[in-house]
């Protein structure tokens, strides 16, 4: 019996080692960003809103559902410093950012090897049955521990108190844990590493709002707030009143999902699930017919979700145009600091908001629109594209099929911001933006996101190794969007963002685009440029495509 | 081994004919290939290639590779990976631009003409990647509907054939389905020319042959067919014409008859005195002697080229023989000839050193036979 359970476990030392091997430097990027992440937080934190008015500020606006939505339960209002702010505000990003990261991780090394087959010639070997498992939650185990010591060292720069630093990335890595736990259940159950991965993050996005709805019934959140292992980690009261039981809770849920994965795995056949894939049709939908009916298959999926994500996030937003929130607290904050006048303009408010959030939208439709452009460039090193191309099917047709939906849907998700904000704004009876305001701003970014995919586009076409270069422009319009005017960057600097909106009134300074919701008179001219750019983008890559190899080599 | 790979060839032959017949029956269902004439198309040879080269950066991938496809015909492509052979296809496809040289489908450019190009012809990749969230049904639907639409029946009679689930979704099919749904999507199409890049690697036995009887089809229906593969024992069953590619070259190419004529036969005799063998090995034509008691008797085995066959059975038949077997080249030898080298090098080497590159690949190889057989005898 003895020797058995152990054979059950045989070669979980080797694959450890080998797991960690493969991912060294994925661990070195996670928790080299993580640490990033908490120094940049606690650095702009610490800027932003130094004082104690502003403190208060934040923390009046921190009892508005949305808020409560995106950040926690509330600890410390009252007293609203740097710690509190962090452990509020942030600690929810952290746990969902390591817990997708602890799936993503599991599941790597579990279901997607046993689907491709690879896990088969491991365990031919002298590998027993739990070993794999045991040896990727080892590796995301080494993972959470690698970035919570990281994140520890960037913690201690800062003053806080050096305990609850080290409750606060023990409390993420645990909720790392507890969703790799997860993942390790998935991945027994369902047949497919997507399914698995799939399954154990809807759980991550389910405990977020669970804990959100528990936290909205009360300031420190009611006993809903229990039923998420997010909330576990917000409940421990870090930086305000540390308690340590909560974490009892993610260790027990920990071993409970491991027994059950290790349960499930005894019960199934190598390759298995416990659930079964219903099978699909056997015959095409009439529709798919063309290479952009193919196209939209492919991405109709993510667009849903992108569109549904954005929805969320603007009417939420949208709800603190309502009522006097934001006209009080952004006063508050511009009396006391003259930085904050400069990201959010005092002239019009709620404008300024307004604008930034949809440059927040504009950065994350730039993102979708490029990873759009990326699916061609999969379609055709995945050997896809060539079997399209094989049949009656031009080079010109092929890359437009390829384009056309994520352009659309680029420009659908900047429209469906607008409407969000405008929605959000509207139910809580706010009125200082108007529809053809928030529609107009929209449209507006619309010119300038295109022109960056159609960098994309170009450098697809004609030099294809080079495809991660228009994400720098995704990262740069949100740092010089966002902190351009504040850190007083020369003109010459802010221009190379082509998100850069007018700022104030009546701005004589250069501005790529003009801001609808300020009154007139607008620069076109930016607009129009970009405008014609994009367009020109598009056929020089298109082009390119046109004349090249493909697979391009 | 190449005997006996012979010998299975013929009984095969005989097995997918049969087959073959079989398929015939539904010829009604697919319409007959459009004849020279009634299209306004360009005309000429389904495939034409002259001179062709290719260089991906320093590594020349095709180096004056010259290959042509008659209608009704079915040419196979032998290489090993990395001879050119997908270069080669791509080229065709009008995927790839050619450095120097002329390649031409139907006497139009593949790069210029590329779809209208296209609509003649049904493509089978090597590696065959799917749509993952598509079902295999979807992925055959929308590629025939591509080239203009699929015939359910045909579609039905190819998946039965094939033996293949449509309705599962394309990431769980194995790479022999992944092959068995690019096949059916090819054959299902009307096409007069396929072009066909080690289409059967993944499947098994049994499909390879439903495979064979497919092409034998389309074949008699003279629609020209271009068949990569590695595989000799399939070529050797379906093709008409061979060309061997090494290095982005043809070594080698004609028909299956005409290059077995350049090249020499392997003779097994028994014979009941031992002086056969000093008589045999004096006649002019005969190479790599070897020579083994065999109970009382002498067993021999020789090579003689083919133009000197009529002297050995002139021998043989005033010699005392009690066994006598000719075997033709097969399509393993023809192809280590030209690429006997790569494998000697990796071959335990017991030459016994008649010169000369191609003799001593030659005699290596006769060696290789020679140990083979009397690890034979011995068993």
């Amino acid at each position: 019996m003895n020797a058995s359970l152990t054979s059950e476990f045989a070669g979980t030392g080797t694959l450890l080692r080998f797991f960690l091997r493969r991912d060294k430097v994925r661990i070195a990027v996670w928790a080299a960003s993580m640490g990033a992440m908490y120094l940049y937080c606690m650095t702009a934190l610490a800027d932003v809103f130094g004082d104690t008015a502003s403190q208060q500020a934040r923390a009046s606006l921190m009892r508005t559902p949305a808020s409560i939505f995106m950040a926690g339960p509330g600890y410390g209002l009252d007293h609203y410093t740097l710690g509190p702010t962090m452990a509020n505000e942030l600690l929810l990003w952290f746990c969902i950012a390591v817990g997708i990261m602890s799936i993503l991780q599991l599941v790597r090394h579990t279901r997607a090897e046993e689907e491709s087959g690879r896990a088969e010639l491991v365990r031919a070997a002298d590998v027993g049955r739990h070993a794999g498992t045991l040896a990727a939650l080892g590796t995301v185990f080494v993972a959470n521990v690698v970035i919570a010591v990281v994140s520890f060292a960037a913690l201690q720069v800062g003053s806080l108190p050096q305990v609850d630093n080290l409750a606060y990335v023990t409390s993420v890595a645990l909720t790392g844990m507890v969703f790799a736990g997860v993942a390790a259940v998935t991945a027994q159950v369902t047949e497919h590493a997507r399914t698995a991965s799939g399954i154990a993050v809807a759980v991550v996005i389910a405990s977020v709002f669970v804990r959100a709805a528990g936290d909205m019934r009360a300031v420190g959140g009611s006993l809903l707030s229990f039923f998420s292992p997010i909330g576990w980690a917000q409940q421990m009261r870090i930086y305000v009143d540390l308690r340590w039981w909560p974490m009892a809770l993610s260790v027990a849920s920990i071993l409970v999902l491991l027994g059950i994965s290790a349960w499930v795995a005894t019960r199934r056949d190598f390759g298995a699930g416990v659930m079964t894939v219903k099978p699909g049709r056997a015959d095409a939908h009439a529709s798919l017919a063309s290479p952009v009916a193919l196209a939209w298959t492919q991405q109709r999926g993510s667009a849903i979700a992108w569109a549904v994500g954005f929805a969320i996030m603007f009417v939420a937003s949208g709800t603190y145009l309502g009522g006097d929130t934001l006209e009080s607290m952004v006063g508050d904050l511009v009396a006391q600091n003259p930085i904050v006048a400069d990201v959010l303009n005092p002239q019009a408010i709620a404008a300024s908001f307004g604008g930034i959030m949809l440059l927040m939208g504009a950065v994350c439709a730039m993102a979708y629109g490029i990873s759009a452009v990326n699916r061609a460039r999969t379609e055709e090193s995945a050997g896809r594209a060539e079997v399209v191309l094989a049949a009656p099917v031009s080079r010109w047709r092929w890359i437009a099929a390829q384009l056309v939906p994520g352009v659309v849907v680029t420009a659908l998700l900047m429209v469906l911001a607008a409407k969000g904000l405008w929605l959000g704004q509207a139910t809580t009876g706010g009125t200082a933006v108007s529809f053809t305001q928030f529609v107009g701003t929209g449209l507006v970014y619309i010119p300038p996101i295109l022109a960056v995919v159609g960098l994309a586009v170009a450098i697809y076409g004609w030099v294809p190794k080079l495809g991660a270069v228009p994400w720098i422009f995704v990262a740069w319009g949100l740092v010089a969007g966002m902190f351009g005017q504040a850190f007083s960057m020369p003109t010459w600097v802010l221009a190379t963002n082509p998100l850069l909106m007018q700022h104030t009134t009546g701005q004589t300074g250069f501005y790529w685009l003009p801001n609808v919701i300020l009154d007139g008179p607008h620069n076109w001219w930016g607009l129009i440029i970009l405008t014609v750019l994009a367009i020109a983008l598009f056929v020089l890559g298109a082009a390119g495509f046109r004349r090249r190899n493909v697979p391009a080599v | 081994m190449s005997r006996a790979l012979g010998g299975k060839a013929e009984t095969r032959h005989t097995l997918i004919g049969g087959r073959a017949g079989c398929c015939l029956r539904l010829e009604s269902v697919l319409t007959p290939p459009k004849t020279e004439g009634t299209t306004m198309a360009p005309q000429g040879a389904p495939i034409e290639i002259h001179g062709l080269s290719k260089a991906f950066g320093s590594t020349q991938a095709l180096d004056g590779l010259d290959l042509v496809v008659q209608p009704g015909e079915v040419a196979g492509f032998l290489g090993p990976n990395g001879a050119g052979k997908s270069t080669t296809i791509r080229v065709l496809l009008g995927l790839l631009k050619a450095d120097s040289g002329t390649a031409s489908l139907f006497g139009g450019d593949p790069w210029a003409d590329a779809v209208a190009l296209h609509q003649r012809l049904a493509y089978v990749p090597g590696d065959v990647s799917l749509w993952p969230n598509l079902t295999g049904g979807e992925a055959i639907d929308l590629l025939a509907r591509l080239r203009g639409g699929a015939n359910p029946v045909r579609k039905a009679e190819l998946l039965e054939r094939f033996d293949l689930d449509p309705s599962k979704k394309a990431r769980t099919y194995s790479k022999g389905n992944r092959q068995k749904v690019a096949l059916v999507a090819a054959f299902a199409s009307d096409a007069e020319l396929y072009i066909l890049d080690e289409p059967t690697s993944g499947l098994d036995p049994l499909m390879e042959s439903v495979f064979t009887g497919y092409v034998r089809e389309v074949k008699e229906q003279g629609r020209a067919v271009l068949l990569s593969s590695h595989i000799l024992s399939e070529v050797e069953k379906v093709c008409d014409t061979v060309t061997i590619i090494r290095n982005g070259k043809a070594v080698e190419s004609g028909t299956l008859a005409s290059m077995r004529h350049l090249t020499r036969s392997s003779v097994t005799l028994v014979a009941q005195s031992p002086e056969v063998v000093s008589t045999m090995a004096g006649l002019a034509g005969v190479h790599d002697v070897d020579a083994q008691p065999s109970g009382p008797d002498t067993r021999m085995t020789f090579d003689v080229d083919n133009d000197d066959l009529p002297g050995i059975l002139a021998a043989a038949g005033s010699a005392k023989v009690t066994g006598f077997t000719v075997q033709p080249p097969s399509l393993e030898e023809l192809f280590m000839r030209h690429y006997g080298d790569d494998v000697s090098a990796t071959a335990i080497s017991d030459d016994d050193g008649d010169g000369g590159t191609a003799g001593g690949v030659r005699s290596r190889l006769a060696g290789r036979r020679a140990r083979r057989h009397q690890g034979g005898d011995a068993a």
